[in-house]
């Protein structure tokens, strides 16, 4: 293929990439933009172009070897869930924004140690970065058909003019604002786009090996299995094996939370903790479909090809062999993919760490305390362009200068046991308290020395030398110290053997200077604050111990510098109505200081933050009693007020039952008012009765007809009568209703009950020409009080006697046992019941509050004591109105 | 001419009792026992005086007063009413609705006719 052409195709590949990051730039808070999937998918940034060549490389001359880098995030998933859960609450509730700025954190924000993980990552990630270059040069030769390595001027190398174009990229969508814990959402998409294109392409070539150049996987095994070194590429190994083959599942497992690409994906644009419920299971998907067939391509090429030193591009020149560029191209295009993500995200990470952690805090400080916001602004991106050059710059000198030398897995390899030498301080320091800053950085300081002399140090001079003497006789011929068998021991492989003698003593110094040395408060600080998270993550700001003198005036100011004056007084005025301050306070406390520390952190890194507001307050030491006892208080204010919470709830509820009490009594209030205007109004009739008679009676004694005289003596009489009915009820009512009365229980018959009250009513009825019929003569015995019965009998007929139809009126009595109950029926063949009063009949005074529709003779409690002496029985008092109108009430009585 | 007076009360001990008073007075005394009576004997005669009690069955005096009022044939009929209740708010409630006397059960019958004689 004409070099050109690919060129073009390349850049019309980027163009496509370029528009997809602008897209999702521009639509930020699209649900394509945020999704699980997407985040899932940006994980997948762990298979570089070394997993997309290097494995099959790998799988080519060294058998399942390559697995163990795949199998480690695999397996160890599930702690992975774990460890990354507690990573992304404190990375989020401090604003972190690269792993150096993590670790710099958890040992208080110690700006050396920042420096030094800085440095370490640089170290790892820039001979991978040029690994990446290395592989786009090299398939870039391949496809336009040109020998490797052909040392052309740089200006007329195409890589060159690619790293460039990366490092564009990077920069225009890596820097848009000044806070590094602002998502790129522009370039995890186009990274998720990546990892689908390269995942396919990959799956392509996949089948097209084992099922379009042998017959099926059976075929492919089948021809292998033939070739004479069959033997070393396909054996699992005995017990030496295990020991490397765990060691590197170790490797590997640390890799991906250390790997500052895998950082930068992982937790510094984490939108959501919940994503990682689908980065769980997709993610290991993810990895176990790209291995799948990387054994396949690996034996169709040592078969087909059959040249070691090609077999890392095996999936491209099998293709090619058979003549099909375009299936060549695509598989060109996914490792390009794999490439670009790699590089703009791993660039990213470090120009955020090299910005805050090593230029920002060891020079430009002084400078940005005296600029002006917009400048700083300007400067903190500037910075940050400046580092994306740089280390694309200084990838691209190490791979002209070495990697052609060097193999794709060694430099991955050695990318990845360098960088787990920041394991020992990142994992022990998240769950034990007592781990120091100076351990740390002696810890990564040695364990880097011992990587760089074990593993670093014998390829290099051995690509330089061209002899491996280093190597095989030690430094000086003292085989003791031979780098690759380190104090005699040799039957590990090169990487698990520098990866153990490195973390031994990285942990061991770690763990050494430890326990020897007693951190500051801001040490002991934070370690609680990482350690015990759960804790102390709803103490947010007010979980630093911080001693001293400060005024909110001059911490304005330098907050003014870095995020301009508006975004300040809205910082600022949230924050003094979170915590109820006025918002002229003066003087600033530890929550201020912590707020204001987490505001510069996103910008410029917690070691940056820390010295530029350390530089306007007066900080005095607090003892390492005192953060312990000021944290063991905040703990306590959180129980408490969880306490409280639960107690103002139930509270509430309280207060609503006594509310809805309150309202019952309202209106139990408001019916004894009613009760007593009503008793008053209904005892006062009589009385004026009387008194207008009596009044009459004396003023007229003379003149007044004596029939008349009669008629008043007797309205007088009638009324005394009515009034101590009326006194009677009352009090009869009252004595029922509170349960003061007792009953005369005797077991009788009803039929006499029954008939003796119709017999009494027979005359009065006759003479309102109403028929009273008793319809049955049953002999029930049952136990009830005779009186009060024969009371409520009475009630019930006198009201049957008023309502019954005036013309002919017929009232029926009659009783039937019912269900363990008697029930005795009084119907009428009156109007009935009005619909509407239906349930206020029972109750007292009814005729009173309804009397413009009945006015009864009665005293009002008629109904209302006869529902009380059925009540106090046992038994329920009813109306119904009958189907041809009339009422019938019913009362039951238990048997 | 003797005057005309109307005597609503659902009590038939009371109304005896006024309608012998006031007869001796020489008034032409018209008997009602419910508001609906009332205004139908009212709006009848068109007396000079209505003596209104307000608790009574179907129509309750506040409601025949009402009625009174919105008939213009009666606006020379004075209206009295004489209730068992003395709540304050009862009372403002009869006089604001026009009522031209609020007398309160139980009543003297002597006081009772010189209040209305005093109306006419």
């Amino acid at each position: 293929m004409n070099s050109a052409v690919l060129f073009m195709i390349i850049l019309a590949y980027l163009g496509l990439i370029f528009y997809i990051a602008f897209l999702a730039e521009k639509q930020r808070t699209r649900k394509w933009v945020n999704n699980p999937y997407i985040y899932s998918l940006s994980l997948a940034v762990y298979c570089s172009a070394w997993t997309y060549y290097g494995s099959v490389g790998k799988a080519a001359n060294s058998g399942y070897d390559f697995l163990t880098i795949y199998l480690g995030p695999v397996i160890a998933l599930p702690l992975w869930i774990v460890v990354i859960r507690k990573v992304l609450r404190i990375s989020k509730n401090h604003n972190v924004s690269s792993i150096a700025d993590f670790i710099s954190l958890r040992y208080g924000k110690n700006r050396a140690l920042g420096a030094v993980v800085t440095l370490v990552c640089l170290l790892a990630t820039i001979p991978y970065i040029s690994l990446q270059l290395k592989a786009i040069s090299d398939t870039f030769h391949i496809m336009i058909g040109d020998a490797l390595n052909t040392g052309k001027a740089v200006l007329q190398d195409s890589t060159f003019y690619i790293a460039l174009l990366l490092a564009i990229f990077a920069t225009f969508f890596g820097t848009q604002t000044s806070d590094a814990t602002e998502k790129h959402k522009g370039i995890i998409a186009s990274i998720a786009f990546e990892s689908i294109l390269k995942l396919v392409f990959f799956l392509i070539i996949g089948v097209y090996v084992t099922f379009g150049m042998f017959n099926g996987p059976d075929d492919v095994y089948q021809q292998i299995s033939k070739t004479e070194n069959f033997e070393s590429i396909s054996r699992l190994g005995g017990l030496e094996n295990a020991f490397n083959w765990s060691f590197m599942i170790a490797l590997s497992f640390m890799a991906i939370f250390l790997l500052p690409r895998q950082f930068q994906v992982t937790v510094v644009e984490n939108t959501r903790v919940k994503h990682l419920k689908k980065a769980i299971w997709l993610f290991p998907l993810y990895l176990l479909l790209f291995n799948f067939f990387v054994i396949y391509i690996a034996w169709g090429g040592n078969i087909l090809i059959g040249d070691a030193s090609k077999a890392e591009y095996y999936s491209i020149l099998l293709p090619l062999q058979n003549g099909n560029v375009w299936l060549a191209l695509l598989v060109f295009l996914g490792g390009f993919s794999a490439v670009i993500s790699m590089v703009v995200v791993s660039t990213l990470a470090l120009s955020t760490m090299v910005s805050n952690n090593l230029i920002i805090p060891y020079g430009f400080l002084g400078r940005f305390i005296q600029g002006q916001t917009q400048r700083n602004t300007e400067s903190i991106k500037n910075i940050r362009r400046v580092s994306i050059f740089l280390i694309i710059a200084l990838a691209y000198l190490f791979y002209i200068s070495f990697t052609t030398q060097i193999p794709l897995i060694s430099i991955g390899l050695m990318a990845f046991v360098i960088v787990a030498q920041l394991g020992p301080s990142f994992f022990i320091g998240l769950y034990w308290n007592r781990g120091a800053a100076k351990a740390s950085i002696i810890g990564i300081v040695i364990g880097v020395l011992i990587t760089i002399y074990t593993f670093v140090l014998p390829h290099t001079l051995e690509a330089i030398t061209g002899n491996n003497d280093f190597s095989v006789y030690g430094p000086w011929g003292i085989s003791f110290l031979r780098p690759q068998a380190l104090f005699g021991l040799s039957f590990l492989s090169p990487t698990a053997h520098a990866f153990l003698w490195s973390m031994t003593f990285n942990i061991l110094a770690y763990l050494t200077f430890s326990l020897t040395t007693k951190g500051n408060y801001r040490e002991r600080n934070f370690a609680e604050l990482f350690v015990d998270d759960k804790n102390f993550s709803n103490l947010q700001d007010n979980a630093l111990v911080w001693k001293g003198e400060a005024y909110v005036a001059d911490i304005k100011n330098v907050l003014n510098r870095f995020l301009g004056e508006e975004r300040t007084n809205r910082a600022l005025s949230l924050f003094f109505r979170k915590y109820e301050l006025p918002p002229d306070t003066q003087t600033a406390d530890a929550r201020l200081i912590n707020f204001s520390e987490k505001l510069l952190a996103s910008r410029l890194g917690g070691a940056s933050a820390q010295i530029l507001i350390a530089n306007v307050v007066k900080e005095e030491e607090v003892s390492l009693v005192e953060v312990l006892k000021v944290l063991e208080e905040s703990k306590k204010t959180i129980d408490n007020n969880k306490l409280l919470q639960e107690k103002s709830e139930e509270l509430a509820t309280l207060a609503y039952q006594l509310q809805y009490a309150n309202e019952e009594l309202l209106i139990k209030d408001k019916q004894k008012d009613e009760f007593l205007d009503t008793v008053a109004h209904e005892l006062k009739t009589p009385l004026t009765g009387i008194r207008a008679s009596t009044e009459l009676l004396i003023d007229d004694l003379e003149e007044m007809p004596p029939e008349l005289k009669t008629q008043f003596l007797s309205n007088i009489l009638q009324d005394a009568d009515r009034l101590s009915r009326l006194i009677n009820n009352i009090l009869d009512f009252e004595k029922l209703s509170t349960g003061r009365t007792d009953l005369d229980l005797q077991i009788r018959d009803i039929y006499t009950t029954v008939k003796a009250t119709c017999s009494s009513f027979q005359t009065l009825a006759a003479s309102k020409n109403c028929k009273l019929v008793l319809k049955t003569e049953e002999s029930v015995y049952l136990r009830f009080d005779h009186d009060r019965i024969t009371q409520v009998l009475t009630n019930l007929l006198s009201n049957a006697l008023k309502f019954a139809d005036p013309e002919i009126g017929c009232i029926e009595v009659d009783y039937k046992r019912k269900s363990g109950e008697l029930v005795v029926y009084v119907i009428d063949n009156g109007t009935g019941v009005p619909e509407e009063d239906e349930k206020y009949i029972f109750e007292k005074f009814f005729q009173s509050n309804h009397q413009n529709r009945i006015k009864p003779s009665g005293s009002g409690f008629g109904l209302a004591i006869s529902k009380q002496i059925v009540e106090v029985h046992k038994g329920t008092i009813k109306y119904k109105k009958n189907e041809k109108g009339g009422a019938t009430f019913s009362f039951s009585l238990p048997l | 001419m003797s005057r005309k007076i109307v005597i609503v009360d659902d009590e038939p001990n009371i109304v005896m009792s006024l309608e012998y008073a006031f007869k001796k007075k020489g008034f032409q005394v018209f008997i009602a026992r419910d508001g609906e009576e009332a205004y139908e004997t009212i709006s009848r005669e068109v007396p000079d005086a209505v003596i209104l009690d307000i608790m009574m069955p179907k129509v309750d005096g506040f409601q025949t007063l009402e009625r009174i009022k919105a008939n213009p044939d009666l606006k020379n009929c004075s209206v009295v009413f004489l209730s068992a209740k003395n709540k304050e708010s009862d009372i403002a409630k009869g006089l604001e609705l026009g009522a031209d006397k609020y007398l309160v059960k139980p009543f003297s019958v002597k006081k009772v006719i010189s209040e209305v004689q005093e109306l006419l």
